[in-house]
């Protein structure tokens, strides 16, 4: 069922009130309407403005150290014995993951408004750190807000905040991850609205943030054809890139969408398994409902109570996902899987060893769907794995598994 | 007429104003809502605001939020409220109640069903934090069809030109909220709302609740003064924390907080 997608189709999308189709909007309470329709408009007169774009750009070449490269992984695609296996580095950012190209562009955008407060959610603490990055670069008050179980397997991120000048808020509300750290943000946000810019780190929210947000991760895609049609001399045959909310994965299609040659695979996180009920894979075995702001598949009980989630990595903890990649489900352009936990753990140690790039546990789901997918696929085809973020963060998880102690 | 509008409307033309606790259905146990539904009418209530929990209550605070947490734990569905509003009717035929919550457990069980069901049961408006009007395409018309008032929230940062959006969207009464902040937290500024409210009465003819920040008799008649009726949420919420444990004494305690708000509004009038 799926349709082509036109340049003229996308440019409509979000429409005039948010919504990718079915999905997206703005659902929140009327306190924050105005932020939210006048962050809107500044950044729809923003992003046509040649002195913010030059600005961003710089931004991202000087200070986050961008192109990142396109990677040939020699030695994996022999193991594999497929498609040729190409990374995107992203792990090669300052401060080691994707999300900082999205915090430059909050931050920027809060800069033009005038914010001087930045308050930001965080599950790995990837989004934390890039968020405290940019506030100290900026000189920007930071509050940081994370789930008290997240805090206490991510300790080294914490710790690089604190550093950075940020204050990190322990959330010990409901399951106490993720989704409840942006409970407590939203409600942050709402007890100072008039000085604080909410810098999300997904592609879920209200609107304009799956725009905004989309648009600042789209620079992974749009570097990665450049990079394939140059180095590789065509486009890819197949992206691949992990979901949680989804921002590094849109970031990596939203350029190929008009492709019509290039499949995508958007990974979940199937912890345990989907059949346990124990993951966090909306996609994969959700339905649509409606939570922080927006319409889309969400994990959720039949009476509408959002579920417990479970992922051995904390970025992937999350029961919702990005509207967009809900709208891209539905109409059938990309296509959305889930590994388990131990799959991503076989991902994290192949990637490594056989290339010497320790991947987020994020990521490594991407590394492990990427090569099972890859082995099904000819010699002569391309398959580009997003490797969104680095995996220092993740050794002390990986040691506790490995029965060490660090 | 609607029974919320006749209540509003009786009130008015008496000088008086009304009296609209909110307590969380299903807290501290789903056995006890129908009997504090009373408690609370003895005490001096008009109107019920009655919430439907739900996991991620996002516009509230601390206090409520763990009233959702105690519902949850009995698995307190919005069907179940539904069912408590029926029971409830058995034996209050003129109390307007308002069902009070977020949009996705609506959403899970299908908004025909859930207008249908709440409207068979005597539910008598819908008040839908994270719904804004320009969302609510798809409900409003299966509430109009069922004589169910929606009810919006109006917000400090609300423009004039929303103000009248809303209105026009609303009825009953709209909600506006004092503060920008969450549920529970202590910072209400009396003048600001009252010239808030009285900017809001330009702008609508719907009656005006305000609801945050009214804790005691005294802010109950500051607030009723300049609206047509005051919202008590959080104070009553977590006095049904710290008395859970005894049911008799919890009902003594809701009265003696409530009472002296009735006592306090009704000042008013004379």
């Amino acid at each position: 069922m799926s349709i082509k997608l036109t340049e003229e189709m996308l440019g409509s999308l979000p429409d005039s009130r948010g919504h990718f189709g079915a999905f997206g909007g703005r659902f929140v309470s009327e306190t924050l309407m105005d932020s939210l329709m006048t962050l809107e408009r500044e950044y729809l007169q923003l992003k046509n403005d040649p002195e913010f774009q030059a600005k961003f750009d710089k931004d991202l070449a000087d200070y986050v150290g961008r192109p990142s490269p396109l990677y040939f992984a020699e030695r994996l695609t022999r193991e594999v014995g497929g498609a040729q296996i190409w990374l995107k580095r992203e792990d090669l950012n300052h401060t080691g993951a994707h999300k900082v190209n999205n915090t430059i562009g909050q931050a920027l955008l809060a800069s033009f408004l005038g914010k001087k407060r930045v308050i930001a959610e965080t599950g790995a603490g990837q989004h934390g750190v890039a968020t405290a990055t940019v506030c100290a670069r900026l000189g920007l008050e930071c509050h940081v807000f994370m789930g008290a179980e997240d805090i206490a397997r991510q300790t080294l991120n914490v710790y690089r905040m604190k550093l950075l000048g940020a204050e990190v808020h322990a959330v010990e509300s409901g399951t106490r991850t993720l989704k409840d750290a942006m409970n407590d943000a939203m409600r942050d946000w709402v007890s100072h609205v008039d000085d604080t810019f909410y810098i999300i780190g997904t592609v879920a929210g209200p609107h304009p943030y799956p725009l905004l947000v989309r648009d600042f991760q789209s620079v992974i895609g749009r570097e990665t054809r450049a990079q394939s049609l140059k180095q590789a001399g065509r486009l890819p045959d197949a992206l691949v890139a992990c979901v949680g909310g989804g921002s590094n994965a849109i970031g990596m299609f939203y350029p190929f969408l008009t492709d019509e040659g290039v499949e995508m695979y958007g990974v979940e996180a199937g912890g345990h398994g989907i059949e346990t009920g124990q993951h966090a894979a909306p996609l994969c075995s959700g339905r649509p409902g409606v939570l922080h702001g927006n319409r889309t598949y969400l994990m959720e009980d039949e009476n509408g109570q959002i579920a417990a989630t479970h992922s051995v990595s904390a970025g992937l903890d999350y029961p919702g996902v990005g509207p967009e990649h809900s709208w891209l489900k539905d109409i059938g352009r990309a296509n959305y899987v889930s590994v388990t936990d131990d799959e991503a753990l076989a991902g994290f140690r192949q990637l490594t060893r056989v290339e010497g790039i320790m991947p987020a546990l994020e990521s490594a789901h991407a590394v492990a769907y990427g090569t099972k997918l890859a082995a099904t696929m000819d010699k002569d085809q391309i398959l580009v794995i997003n490797v969104s973020g680095r995996g220092d963060k993740d050794i002390h998880t990986i040691a506790k598994i490995d029965g060490i102690e660090i | 007429m609607s029974r919320i509008e006749g209540v509003l409307k009786n009130l008015k033309g008496q000088g008086r104003k009304a009296l609209i606790p909110f307590i969380t259905a299903g807290d501290p146990h789903p056995d006890q809502t129908v009997s504090l539904m009373h408690t609370l009418i003895e005490a001096g209530a008009d109107i019920i605001e009655l919430g439907v929990p739900f996991s991620d209550p996002m516009a509230d605070g601390p206090v409520i939020q763990a009233a959702c947490e105690r519902a949850l734990v009995h698995g307190t569905s919005l069907r179940q409220v539904i069912d408590m509003v029926r029971r409830f009717r058995e034996d209050d035929n003129d109390t307007p109640v308002v069902l009070m919550g977020y949009l996705n457990p609506m959403e899970a069980m299908g908004y025909e069903t859930f207008a249908d069901a709440a409207a068979a049961a005597g539910v008598d408006g819908v008040l839908t934090v994270d719904l804004p009007p320009e969302e609510a395409d798809d409900v409003a018309p299966l509430f109009a069809a069922r004589k169910l008032d929606p009810i919006f929230l109006l917000a400090p940062t609300t423009t004039d030109d929303r103000i009248r959006a809303i209105s026009d969207h609303s009825s009953g009464y709209v909600y506006y909220v004092s503060f920008k902040g969450v549920t529970g937290a202590a910072k209400i500024n009396v003048d600001e709302v009252a010239e808030r409210v009285q900017h809001i009465h330009d702008l609508t003819a719907l009656p005006v609740g305000v609801g945050f920040g009214i804790r005691d008799a005294e802010t109950a008649a500051a607030v009723g003064r300049v609206s047509d009726g005051v919202i008590v949420g959080s104070v009553l919420v977590d006095t049904i924390a710290r008395n859970q444990a005894d049911p008799e004494q919890l009902k003594r305690a809701l009265g003696d907080l409530l009472k002296p708000m009735r006592t306090a509004l009704d000042d008013l009038a004379s």
